[in-house]
């Protein structure tokens, strides 16, 4: 299997970019415009491109949402004060919902509205709407509706909570034997909170009401499917009634995957209440206290490990906390769970996940979706396997690390694009880990020999900082989990039209990543003609086949996969019908000639890759993505202030499409996993987040950012025709768990509850100094 | 109510509204510049940045009224010129040559930092140019290609 790694260096990046392209043959055409610029960049750049809240309506509503304030109650009534004047706005209730009042996912579990009757799960509980054409007489009205509420007890706390959304177990070999067989056994428990994905558009829906009693929604939105699927289901209409465009996005990282489903509903219930269109437009505050974010979680770690250092027995519980509402939570769960062990070969594994309801606001899509949470700790204790044991974190993960032939503990036998030791190797080689690590151990060692002084653990008199440097590994499964991909049954459409332009259809969003720029690069290198000759239909349900989510780092290997699909079926119908002449001189003619012709091209199981869902045995991906992060951090020895200097992130794609786009991935994953690491945290009281806006949620800005240094490698995957795997979520994996083993190189004390902050830093020493164990 | 006038990326502007408004309604609602990007509404972001009198503010921070008879230049004003001959910049190129917008609800805000960055005649010093971009938070690139981009525009250093 070749595996090749993609150089920095301009002069290097430019022979490699020619090389990249998925051109058939020699056809100069494709190859002009290797690496095009963002497509829809000159709109952004110029103030020129439209969110939905740029978008003008004239005579639209302002809509807003009356929310619950209480964890978990009845709702015995809603009371309108008769005191003032209701003649002017619309008020919608779970009883003006004309279908199911159901926002559709998964499970059947989250009303669009709480109904009279029903109970409110969580703080910030939509309950009720307001419209009116002025957002003036909004603010006045809203502090006057009143719910009439029954308190019943709640819950907060996951591993108490009885109310299970889904559990997994996952095993392979003889758990007692392994232990059996261990030299030193080690136990762990790690804690992750809630993060935000703090996309910087909030939020954003326009619902404009249609004359066949249908809807047309303008949003902000990652999956128009999801959306169009819930707007059929609660308003009882058809598919043709319900219209789903995603305008210009903001940012989604997860966040735009199930959310928007409920806030079209919202505006939609609105609109066809006041009969015009309705702006439901969130403001920070309401968007941080109200929308999903990645889910809590508790792992522990029992692990056995050999005298030579291989693993021989994992013993790991999952515990996430789903908040309200199941929303996505058991496939962030299975994800979880299933990349838990890490990427290391351990012969006898048990790994039982469950994920529970609290009367907290739902958990959903985050960026990773479940790994990021189990990686953290996975890597942090292998780091701690290899300090009990004298090896450096290096050697410990090259002892262990997947290999080609190796099996999972779901029995996936890892068959071709394994890229784990190269990653591994590439990192730890190009970033110097072992000598920056000898460095910061003897720095270490001289502070702890003299001049201490007491009231700043390990601070000196001539040192204020320390440095240090840690490292992680990861993987992720490439696509949708188990039978995922066969379930949602993608089709994507590229079409010559009849006035022969060429066109691809897909529901696949752009929110940043790239998808506007790397789909016409794909089809148009395959057709051989230049990229500016291929457009993107806009994502409109009424315009383009159901591709799928822009969720899972699916786009560029699944629906990109599609695409080139029917472009090399429409270059051979095209070739056919001109013998002789190559799809760029034919196809203009052949489309006066013949008319249009549309290639529709669904997806295809990959060959041999089953899984079955019901006992968690079998291939739970077709593939998976690799990755490394180095991180280099100083840490304040007064005040434990953590700053992150330098990351060098390498990460196996299976195939660059775009360079840059690819680095931006990484470069972004990598800073959010950052944050996640030291400072983005979610404090709550009785079921409410503490710290709803941007001034107390924080995220890290160009001075609290890294240098971030990307090496991309390449480990095709076979099953896809460009052989991409993915690249959106693999480094949100190894970010934290760098960052906490440079914490723990720089200071000597092992963080197991994320963010890092000082105080759990000078904790953590506090408590070393005084012989507790930590 | 009453009327208030200010420059409008070199065109004169006049809009009867409360003197509390915030410019960024003005500019988004009142005047239809849409560039301009809501991110938080408290001054933590920076997407609405636009340059006052050649300053960098927040424009969801600033009343209209007191902008009476001063000088505002959003996004869609960074190169009018430019614009005309229906390209970029110097400074939207390196943007989009290094990809340093992503979503680019961020973008406008970004820079218009980086523009009072590089008419303050800021260099391509890597950590003077996160300084300068430090209110302007992006959720997408990491910043790296942000400061990249910035330097390839800025007086080289010595």
């Amino acid at each position: 299997m070749p595996i090749r790694t993609v150089a920095r260096p301009p002069e290097i990046a430019d022979v490699i970019a020619g090389a990249l392209v998925l051109a058939p043959g020699e056809v100069a055409a494709g190859r002009a415009d290797a690496m095009p610029r963002r497509r829809e960049g000159p709109a952004k750049l110029t103030g020129a491109a439209k969110y939905t809240d740029d978008l003008v309506f004239p005579g639209a509503w302002y809509g807003i949402t009356i929310r619950s304030t209480e964890p978990h109650a009845r709702l015995t009534g809603i009371e309108l004060d008769p005191a003032v004047d209701w003649s002017k706005v619309v008020v919608v209730t779970a009883a003006d919902i004309p279908g199911e009042n159901i926002v559709s996912l998964i499970s059947d579990d989250q009303p669009v509205l709480v109904p009279v009757g029903g109970e409110i799960q969580h703080v910030a509980e939509p309950v009720a709407l307001l419209a009116a054409a002025d957002r003036e007489t909004l603010r006045r009205l809203k502090g006057h509706v009143k719910l009439l509420t029954k308190p019943l007890a709640p819950v907060f706390d996951a591993e108490a909570s009885d109310h299970v959304f889904a559990h997994y177990e996952i095993a392979t070999g003889d758990l007692q034997a392994g232990f059996a067989d261990a030299h030193v056994v080690l136990e762990g428990e790690y804690r992750v909170g809630h993060q935000e994905q703090l996309y910087i558009e909030g939020q954003a829906m326009i619902a404009v009401p249609g004359e066949d009693g249908g809807v047309v929604i303008h949003g902000s939105l990652q999956c128009p499917y999801y959306v169009h699927k819930a707007l059929k289901r609660a308003l009882a209409i058809t598919s043709v009634q319900a219209r789903v465009i995603q305008e210009e996005t903001g940012g989604g990282f997860g966040g735009k995957e199930e959310y928007p489903s409920m806030l079209a509903l919202h505006a939609v219930l609105l609109a066809l209440k006041c009969h015009r269109p309705v702006r439901m437009i969130y403001d920070r505050h309401e968007d941080i206290a109200a929308t999903t974010k990645r889910h809590p979680a508790v792992v522990r770690h029992r692990t056995g490990i050999s005298r030579d250092g291989r693993l021989v027995a994992q013993d790991i519980e999952v515990i996430m906390d789903g908040g309200a509402y199941s929303t996505l939570t058991p496939v962030v769960l299975s994800r979880g769970a299933l990349h838990a062990g890490g990427p290391y070969r351990c012969p006898n594994v048990r790994i039982q996940a469950r994920a529970t309801r609290t009367n907290t606001p739902p958990n959903g899509a985050f960026r990773g979706f479940g790994a990021p949470q189990t990686e953290f700790a996975a890597e942090v204790h292998i780091d701690r396997l290899a300090e009990r044991l004298g090896l450096s974190p290096a050697e410990v993960r090259a002892r262990n690390v997947y290999r080609l032939g190796d099996a999972t503990p779901t029995g996936q036998v890892l068959r071709e694009s394994v890229a784990a030791e190269e990653v591994l190797r590439l990192a730890v080689e190009t970033s110097g880990f072992e000598r920056l690590r000898d460095e910061t151990a003897r720095d270490l060692g001289e502070r702890q020999g003299s001049g201490t002084i007491p009231a700043g653990v390990l601070r000196t008199s001539a040192t204020r900082t320390a440095i240090g440097v840690g490292l992680a590994l990861g993987w992720h499964g490439a696509g949708f989990t188990g039978s995922g991909e066969v379930h949602l049954a993608s089709v994507a459409a590229v079409e010559l039209t009849g006035d022969g332009r060429i066109e691809i259809l897909v529901a696949a969003t752009e929110m940043g990543q790239g998808t506007k720029t790397i789909l016409p690069q794909l089809v148009a290198a395959e057709l051989g003609v230049p990229q500016d000759w291929v457009d993107l239909a806009t994502p409109d349900t009424a315009h383009v086949p159901d591709s799928g989510p822009t969720v899972a780092s699916r786009t560029a290997m699944v629906v990109g996969g599609l695409c080139i699909q029917a472009a090399r079926r429409l270059k051979a119908d095209v070739e056919g019908r001109n013998p002789g002449m190559p799809f760029h001189e034919a196809f203009r003619n052949d489309a006066q000639d013949h008319g249009p012709t549309r290639i529709e091209q669904a997806f295809e199981p990959y060959p041999g890759v089953e899984f079955d869902d019901a006992t968690y045995r079998g291939d739970a991906y077709p593939v998976f993505g690799w990755a490394a992060a180095v991180a280099t951090v100083e840490v304040d020895l007064d005040t434990a202030e953590v700053v992150v200097r330098d990351v060098l992130a390498v990460d196996d794609v299976g195939k660059v499409i775009h360079r840059v786009l690819c680095e931006g991935q990484v470069e972004g994953g990598t800073l959010q996993a950052v944050g996640y690491a030291t400072i983005e945290e979610i404090k709550l009281e009785n079921g409410r987040y503490l710290n709803d806006r941007l001034a107390t949620y924080l995220i890290p800005t160009a001075l609290d950012a890294p240098q971030i240094r990307t090496i991309l490698v390449e480990a095709p995957f076979s099953g896809a025709p460009h052989g991409a795997k993915g690249v959106g979520e693999l480094p949100m994996d190894v970010g934290a768990p760098a960052v906490v083993a440079a914490i723990h190189d720089a200071v000597g004390v092992w963080i197991t509850e994320l963010p890092a902050t000082p105080e759990r830093i000078l904790a953590a020493l506090a408590r070393r100094d005084t012989g507790a164990v930590a | 109510m009453s009327g208030f006038r200010f420059l409008v990326n070199g065109a004169p502007a006049e809009v009867d509204v409360p003197g509390m408004r915030r410019l960024l309604d003005v500019l988004r609602e009142d005047l239809g510049l849409t560039g301009t990007k809501e991110g938080c509404g408290e001054g933590e972001c920076g997407a609405c940045s636009v340059l006052l009198d050649g300053q960098v503010v927040d424009s969801c921070l600033v009343p209209i009224c007191q902008v009476e008879g001063r000088i505002v230049r959003t996004v869609e004003g960074l190169s009018l010129a430019a614009r005309e001959r229906g390209s970029l910049d110097a400074l939207q190129e390196a943007f989009l040559e290094t990809g340093g917008a992503q979503c680019g609800i961020c973008t406008p805000g970004m820079l218009m930092a980086a523009l009072a960055y590089l008419d303050g005649g800021g260099t391509a010093d890597g950590d003077a140019i996160r300084e300068a971009i430090a209110g302007n938070l992006c959720r997408c690139t990491g910043y790296t290609k942000i400061v990249e981009a910035i330097a390839m525009v800025a007086t080289p250093l010595a």
